[in-house]
């Protein structure tokens, strides 16, 4: 054994009722190093961890820490061996400080002295160079904020052992900058870190080694120095794929939507959406790129109907009788009524697109139960579809009666997608239509969004990986605290300047 | 605390997550679950009394269905609480928790009575029940709509609203109790129509519950149906699992929440009707009797499928018949018919967990020292 290891896993094997999460899992990290996990979406990172911090419990293999078998039966016990992990989802009281968050759930001994406690975690920010006000509310901070909070959360709690899933997935590409200097100064102090991610490129600029995870199996561990992405890959999909997306010019683009000035404001009178223009052309697929929260989903709801404005003018052209439509504030119903055939794929899968609980044929019957004049269900062609669907794009479900949440995320997102493009759309609106989703399940979305495009559709994509939306788009429109920053042409702009409109008008995020 | 406090001690077991079983491996648990309960009432029953548990069993199925009067009133108890039953299960598939089905039964008997008494001697007998059954639906499905109203456009909280209405209701019929006296100074109504029996149901095969049973049935059937053939019971489902998605897909939220509750206001009246002209030829605070609590547990209990509601209100009134009838043949007091009771329904409850999840015992590092 290493005698430096920080942390060890033997044989750790995970098992969800006949699901196996994970298989024999051999894994180590040393003190002073940044370990990857990397592996697709369903391949067991995420249990894995958190069966180091103590969320889950293994049904089998051993944990070692500095060396000795540990148990770790609970979040607490993981603190106590100085394991501290950094979820995906903030888990942050709002209307308390960020001082006051991080001591939330402490036992010490003594009296409370919130004093104190900002102190320290003023000394730990220098230490580690975060740039954060103790006394800020937690409601008031960006998403990059926040996620330090929860870093100095289980730094202040002493941990030696650091875990972080998916840190990068919520932030621009300037944010992630400094986040990664942040882990390589912990990593100098001694700290062990692992971090989840997928995206190859993080793993190659920040990491010391990787740890490849595939179907819950552990494949390899190697030094970062000594590979490449195309190996990566490999070992992360199983076989050899290439990552190039193919972007054809559009074909005779035409006006299809006209978006003039929107403006949306919430319940508690702010400003979601700011005067946003554009056009949507026909055969052509539009980016919309910004940071979490921009006011995304508001523009993507108001054209689908589901967003009440404060003013603007959406407009719809036909395409056969070139003659316009008004969209605005009207209802999803009454949209698809009036012969607009948009479809629209929300970001929020089992909450929005579709319903959990019930099976494929009854998710691809949301759309067509409204049709004919009976008054039972018509179950015949939504059974079809589903199964038209099953074996085109290749869904991996035991049947078309399977409980939609049973599916992986990739296998969902088959579905949604593929009842939103059966209609023939003459608008196709997708929201992060790949988060969470692995490589191959990606391409097929990129591959339907492409063939849309050529078929003459005009297609809305929001994304948050800006590679992607540079190599997928035509054109990309940034988002910045609800105002339009920028229309950029995808073919000639960079990543840089797509992040600095991001941040352009964020009025929280100064520093 | 320290480090060294801790040892490599495992717990002696974990819960994790079945998949989910056969039907038959199921049903097997709810059985063992009854059979297990049977034993600790048993023990219960013998630490607390001293009497033979197996003679208390055999005086419980005595009371349920000792005699041909007795399977009727057991078949007619089941009747009214299937049909309570049923009528909540609708808004509870939509995930609308109407704990104020009490209320709507009690307004379709006041209803109901209303006629009996103002109308029973001016109108002919056909007319006569058709202006009960219109009377009867449309004040349970009124006093079900307006929560829903409320709930619907301002997203008031159901559970206490419904509630509220059941205090409502019963302070109304306390009400026009004064109002309908009779004899005077009883404080209380009587026997509606005693002489001419107007408004009251008719014998079938000269059983008196014969048409009340009839009637329940066809709703649990038309209801099986609504919730899993008919495009309304799907907007209920969708409504119920994902407000989100059913708006996304264009649903008109508010109508379907309405509407739901008014069916299920609507059947709750016709409990009433049951009540009142089917069963009690009276009416008091007290004639709906709690079932509208119970109502709510034989719906979640039998998973919101009407067809299983009518094995599990016939459980629930087999216990509450049998125990009281152990309560008498004993000379006991009624509280070891609610603990036995209790007991019962806690195993059949807590036997859902097994159901869910399994216990996995860790053993694995003795094979390895």
């Amino acid at each position: 054994m290493n005698s430096n290891a920080a942390l060890e896993l033997r044989n750790v094997t995970k098992h969800f009722g006949s699901v196996v999460a994970n298989k024999n899992v051999d894994l180590t990290v040393r003190k002073g190093e940044i370990l990857s996990i990397l592996g697709e979406n369903g391949s067991g990172k995420t249990t894995l961890m958190n069966m180091i911090a103590g969320i889950y419990y293994p049904d089998d293999g051993q944990i070692f820490i500095d060396g000795k078998e540990v148990v770790i039966r609970s979040p607490k016990d993981a603190y106590r061996y100085h394991i501290g992990m950094i979820h995906q989802h903030f888990k942050l009281v709002d209307i308390f400080s960020a001082a006051e968050n991080i001591v939330l759930g402490l036992e010490e001994k003594g009296s409370f002295n919130l004093k104190k406690a900002t102190e320290r975690v003023r000394e730990i920010s220098a230490k580690y160079g975060f740039e954060i006000d103790p006394e800020k509310k937690i409601y008031q901070m960006s998403v990059s904020e926040k996620q330090t909070v929860e870093i100095i959360k289980v730094l202040y709690r002493g941990a030696d052992i650091l875990i972080l899933d998916e840190p990068t997935a919520v932030l621009t590409p300037q944010e992630t900058q400094k986040l990664f200097s942040v882990l390589r100064k912990m990593r100098d102090d001694g700290k062990a870190i692992i971090i989840i991610t997928h995206k190859l490129h993080e793993v190659l600029a920040l990491s010391d080694r990787v740890t490849v995870l595939r179907k819950g199996e552990y494949i390899d561990t190697v030094i970062t120095a000594e590979t490449n992405e195309a190996q990566l890959t490999e070992m992360m999909v199983g076989k050899k794929i290439t990552l190039d997306i193919d972007r054809s010019e559009p074909k005779n683009p035409q006006d299809r939507l006209f978006v003039k000035d929107i403006c949306c404001v919430s319940r508690d009178g702010v400003k979601l959406l700011d005067n946003v223009s554009f056009t949507a052309r026909s055969g052509e697929i539009l980016g919309i790129a910004g940071i979490a929260g921009s006011g995304q989903r508001e523009l993507l709801e108001a054209i689908a109907g589901l967003q009440h404005l404060s003013s603007g003018e959406i407009t719809y052209i036909d395409p056969e009788s070139g003659s316009e439509e008004d969209l605005r504030d009207k209802t999803p119903l009454q949209i698809r009524d009036m012969g607009v055939r948009l479809s629209f794929v929300p970001e929020d899968r089992l909450g929005m697109g579709l319903v959990g609980n019930m099976d494929i044929i009854e998710n691809m019957m949301l759309r067509s139960y409204q049709k004919g004049k009976s008054m039972f269900l018509e179950r015949k062609k939504p059974k079809t579809l589903a199964e038209s669907i099953i074996n085109q794009l290749e869904v991996v479900t035991p049947n078309a009666t399977t409980p939609v949440r049973r599916l992986s995320g990739g296998n969902v997102q088959k579905v949604l997608v593929g009842r939103e493009i059966a209609s023939a759309p003459t608008v196709l609106m997708a929201a992060y239509p790949v988060r969470g989703l692995d490589i191959n399940s990606s391409y097929t979305i990129y591959n339907l969004l492409n063939q849309q495009k050529e078929n003459g559709v005009a297609v809305i994509f929001v994304g948050e990986d800006l590679d992607v939306l540079l190599e997928l788009c035509d054109r990309i429109l940034v988002l910045g605290g609800g105002k339009v920053t920028g229309i950029e042409d995808a073919r000639t702009t960079t990543k840089e300047a797509i992040g600095l409109l991001m941040t352009k008008t964020d009025g929280g995020d100064e520093t | 605390m320290s480090k060294s406090t801790i040892k490599a001690k495992e717990p002696l077991f974990h819960i994790a997550k079945r998949d989910a079983m056969p039907l038959w491996k199921s049903w097997l648990i709810r059985l063992v679950a009854i059979v297990a309960a049977l034993v600790v009432c048993g023990i219960v029953v013998v630490l607390l009394t001293d009497l033979n548990p197996l003679e208390v069993y055999q005086t419980m199925f005595k009371g349920a269905f000792g005699s041909k009067r007795k399977i009727w009133a057991t078949a007619q108890n089941t009747a009214i609480l299937l049909c309570i039953s049923l009528a909540v299960t609708p808004a509870f598939k939509m995930r609308f928790w109407n704990i104020g089905a009490e209320g709507q039964v009690l307004i379709g008997c006041l209803a109901t009575a209303a006629c009996m008494i103002l109308l029973g001697d001016k109108l002919p007998t056909p007319l006569l029940f058709l202006v009960m059954i219109a009377a009867s639906i449309a004040a349970g499905a009124v006093w079900a709509m307006i929560p829903a109203f409320f709930k619907a456009n301002w997203n008031t909280n159901e559970t206490l609203f419904t509630l509220m209405m059941n205090y409502v209701a019963i302070q109304l019929v306390s009400y026009f109790i004064t109002i309908w006296e009779n004899p005077k100074g009883s404080a209380s109504i009587g026997i509606i129509n005693m002489n001419s029996q107007a408004g009251w149901f008719p014998y079938l095969f000269n059983q008196k519950y014969l048409l009340n049973i009839l009637i329940v049935a066809v709703i649990t059937i038309g209801l099986y149906i609504y919730l899993k053939y008919n495009k309304h019971g799907y907007e209920i489902s969708v409504v119920g699992e994902s407000e989100n998605t059913a708006r996304y897909v264009g649903m008109n939220v508010k109508k379907v929440i309405i509407r739901t509750m008014a069916l299920s206001g609507a059947i709750c009246g016709i409990a009433g009707l049951l009540l009142v002209a089917g069963t009690d030829h009276t009416m008091t605070t007290d004639t709906a009797g709690g079932q509208g609590f119970t109502a709510i547990m034989v719906s979640w209990l039998a998973k919101f499928n009407p067809l299983t509601m009518i094995l599990v209100s016939l459980l629930i009134v087999f216990l509450d018949q049998g125990a009281g009838a152990i309560a008498t043949a004993f000379r006991l007091n009624k509280s070891i018919s609610d603990i036995l009771t209790g007991i019962i329904l806690f195993f059949i409850i807590g036997c859902e967990f097994f159901i869910n999840y399994q216990i996995l015992f860790n053993k694995k590092h003795k094979e390895e020292k």
